[in-house]
């Protein structure tokens, strides 16, 4: 099977062709590049005026698969994510059961592979049954498929684990995923700490709930000269003890949501429980420190945090209504519009952010630049297309999203994952 | 009459200082009502109020239900102390089958903040807020500036301040804001650990000290301690907490203004006051809650009456 894109503008992370570029594609592999290939394949895409980005790639998304597939499925959130514009996502453990064993892990993969849409790579817990008391069988969990750990929904508090979860890590050479929330401190909070929640009667979360874990983290990691990646940064002060600690040459990643780049808590005011997410929206000035750091490179990468939650759970009063939102679906979009559009972001740098570095850092080396040789992920996308956010349109099982009704600039044409057309609007 | 044309009492945040002024000028006629021998005005005759609260309630409760048995509306109480979500029925589930029983008012009273107006965006009926989560309690604020004003003839200039667990004080909060809009100059006192964060930015000064701010204070709105705060680990100790913003006689005495005392009930005698300050000459307590009455009224009355010949008719019902 052969693939054929003709008159590509390729977008990598050092900058755009500067003319229209021919891509075949062979054997799920970009096969040959060049500005005007002589050649016939079996199908052919013309992708005059777009550009042709390497595929995404989202390192945190929550599947709901197994447990609660009333609000997600493998199958739907795979055609999420490909309509999203991702060839590839990895999966919080924070199912039911949660995946803290490897027979979970590879009956995640079998599904994922029957659908065959994009690639999904779960993520392992850090502690069996993510209870924080003890950790994970490790080295099966990384046979059986996992490139990365993660407590995720909740931080691994005890200071004591974490450190015994990195220096073991380390040994078999697994990313951990840091959730940083010290739960004593966000102590049942509901939305972010400030005046906000002060007007609105609602119980706040203080930023120093997220901070105090990234600290501790940056001194454990700096102490066992191991690496940690932080999950969904939100605050000015994270962003600033992130700079501080790569400045000393710890090995720190981290990455921020589209909704942390895009919202403040002041929409909190409509009770919309939409905009209930863990970490919560913060202030306008966490917002900007959140651009700022992904445009100095504080900041590596942008995950989705894609979190379903069906109508009946989000239709509870605010306190009672589960935290989260979908993402893939709109993460291009919010990012061309807030990042690129605003000048914080050039193309290179918002491929950078959303394939190249989450490639990267969980060590997908032939994944995230459209190179000969490379896998054939890519994502064909119109950067100059206005589109509007509609809740009957997501293809996601669940519709929490507080971004309905939203303009947005940049829309996913084609996604192509292995080689093979897994999405055309 | 001044223009009303608002279909819900949500919160004070939202009401200008006219429409408060309105409110309270009404409750002044409203008052007499009571203190007749026949107790009822026929202003509302035919329409239906629901009282559903989620959370128990004695003293707002009654207050409602006698203010709408006075302007002659049929009452329906429902209690609800359980949450929504224990018959797996949503909220919103639940009001919008109250609302197909054509009734024309719900008075809701919830421990989760914003569900009054997450119901009147929602509902057709007038929905009155009676208390929201730590967020608001519009009625309680509006008796509150009506008793002040019934003593001192005015709220603009007035050295007002609310002594106690402000964080979660859903009456703090309205009175903040009706206090604001009417021009009185208001402090906050209390530990520092039960101090909403950013409360400053609306004008309001911050106070630790119970002594000091009460040489400068006309009135003191001492609010509610909940007993569990200790458990929560907000406070050392109720006896700690008495001894730095319990308000006795002791205290009193040692301010150089006399202050008028308020509470908005149920009060923890022996912790935010003593009896003696309950019961003393300064406290118009009990004055709180015979204004509570009618101000309820008064907002019943604005939010259902006739609106086109609002005027007339209020004026035929203080004239007979």
């Amino acid at each position: 099977m052969s693939l054929l894109i003709k008159n590509a503008l390729i977008v990598n992370p050092d900058k755009v062709s500067t003319k229209p570029m021919d891509i075949l594609i062979e054997k799920g592999i970009i096969a040959k590049m060049d500005s005007s290939l002589k050649t016939s394949a079996k199908k052919t895409i013309d992708a005059a005026g777009k550009y042709v980005l390497p595929g995404l790639i989202d390192i945190h998304v929550h599947l709901r698969e197994p447990g609660r597939e009333d609000k997600e499925t493998i199958e739907t959130g795979s055609k999420s994510a490909v309509k999203g514009g991702f060839t590839s996502i990895f999966c919080m453990p924070n199912t039911n059961p949660v995946i803290d064993h490897a027979m979970i892990v590879e009956a995640i993969i079998k599904e994922a592979n029957r659908v065959g849409l994009v690639n999904v790579f779960p993520i392992g817990a850090i502690t069996k049954g993510q209870k924080n008391e003890e950790l994970t069988d490790m080295s099966e969990l990384k046979e059986a498929g996992c490139l990365a750990l993660s407590d995720d929904g909740r931080a691994v508090s005890n200071s004591q684990l974490m450190r015994m979860a990195m220096e073991y890590s380390k040994m078999v050479d697994l990313l951990l995923i840091q959730h940083c929330e010290d739960p004593l401190l966000s102590n049942h909070g509901v939305m972010n700490e400030g005046i906000n929640s002060t007007l609105l009667g609602l119980k706040g979360i203080p930023g120093v709930a997220e901070t105090i874990i990234v600290a501790r983290d940056i001194e454990l990691a700096h102490y066992l000269k191991t690496k940690i990646h932080f999950a969904h940064m939100s605050l000015k002060r994270s962003v600033e003890l992130i700079r501080f600690a790569k400045s000393q040459g710890i090995n720190v990643t981290a990455e921020a949501c589209p909704h942390h780049f895009s919202l403040t808590d002041d929409v909190v005011k409509s009770f919309d429980t939409n905009t209930k997410v863990n970490p919560p929206l913060r202030t306008a000035e966490d917002v900007e420190a959140i651009k700022q750091g992904l445009k100095d490179g504080t900041i590596d990468c942008i995950t989705t945090d894609h979190a379903p939650h069906t109508r009946e759970e989000k239709e509870l009063e605010y306190d009672h209504a589960p935290f989260g939102m979908i993402g893939l679906e709109t993460a291009l979009g919010l990012s061309v519009s807030e990042l690129v559009e605003k000048k914080y972001l050039t193309w290179p740098q918002l491929v950078n952010k959303m394939s190249t570095m989450p490639a990267k850092i969980t060590g997908l080396v032939n994944k995230g630049e459209i190179k000969e040789g490379k896998d054939a992920d890519m994502t064909i996308v119109d950067p100059k297309k206005e589109w509007t956010v509609q809740k009957e349109n997501f293809s996601s099982k669940s519709k929490n999203s507080p971004f309905i009704g939203w303009k947005l600039k940049g829309s996913v044409e084609v996604t192509i994952c292995g080689g093979k057309i897994v999405y055309q609007i | 009459m001044k223009e009303w044309n608002k279909h819900d009492l949500i919160d004070l945040q939202g009401l200008s200082k006219e429409e408060i002024e309105l409110i309270l000028t009404t409750a002044k006629s409203f008052k007499e009502v009571s203190t007749r021998d026949v107790k009822k005005v026929p202003v509302l005759r035919g329409k239906t109020v629901v009282l559903l609260f989620f959370e128990p309630s004695t003293r707002t409760r009654m207050s409602f239900e006698l203010a709408a048995k006075r302007l002659s509306a049929d009452t329906l109480n429902i209690s609800a102390v359980s949450s929504s979500m224990s018959k797996g029925e949503s909220l919103l589930d639940m009001a919008k089958n109250i609302e197909a029983m054509n009734v024309d008012m719900i008075v809701i009273r919830h421990g989760s903040s914003g569900v009054p107006k997450i119901l009147a965006e929602a509902l057709g009926p007038s929905i009155i807020n009676a208390g929201d989560g730590c967020r608001e309690h519009p009625t309680q604020g509006l008796l509150d500036v009506f008793t002040i004003k019934e003593r001192y003839g005015k709220i603009a200039g007035l050295n007002v301040t609310i002594v106690g667990d402000i964080l979660h004080s859903r009456v703090a909060r309205s009175n903040i804001w009706a206090l604001i809009k009417l021009g009185a100059k208001v402090t906050l006192c209390g530990p520092a650990t039960l101090m909403p964060k950013g409360i400053e930015t609306l004008g309001v000064k911050v106070s630790y000290d119970l002594k000091a701010v009460l040489n400068h204070s006309d009135v003191l709105m001492i609010l509610r301690l909940q007993k569990e705060r200790q458990q929560e680990k907000f406070l050392p100790s109720l006896r700690e907490y008495a001894r730095l913003f319990g308000v006795n006689q002791e205290k009193l005495n040692a301010a150089s203004k006399n202050i008028l005392i308020m509470h908005p009930g149920p009060t923890n005698r022996g912790v935010e006051l003593s009896a003696e300050v309950a019961d003393g000459t300064q406290s118009v307590i009990l004055e709180q809650v015979t204004n509570g009455v009618a101000v309820r009224m008064a907002v019943l009355y604005l939010l259902l009456g006739t609106k086109d010949k609002g005027s007339e008719e209020i004026k035929n019902v203080f004239t007979h």
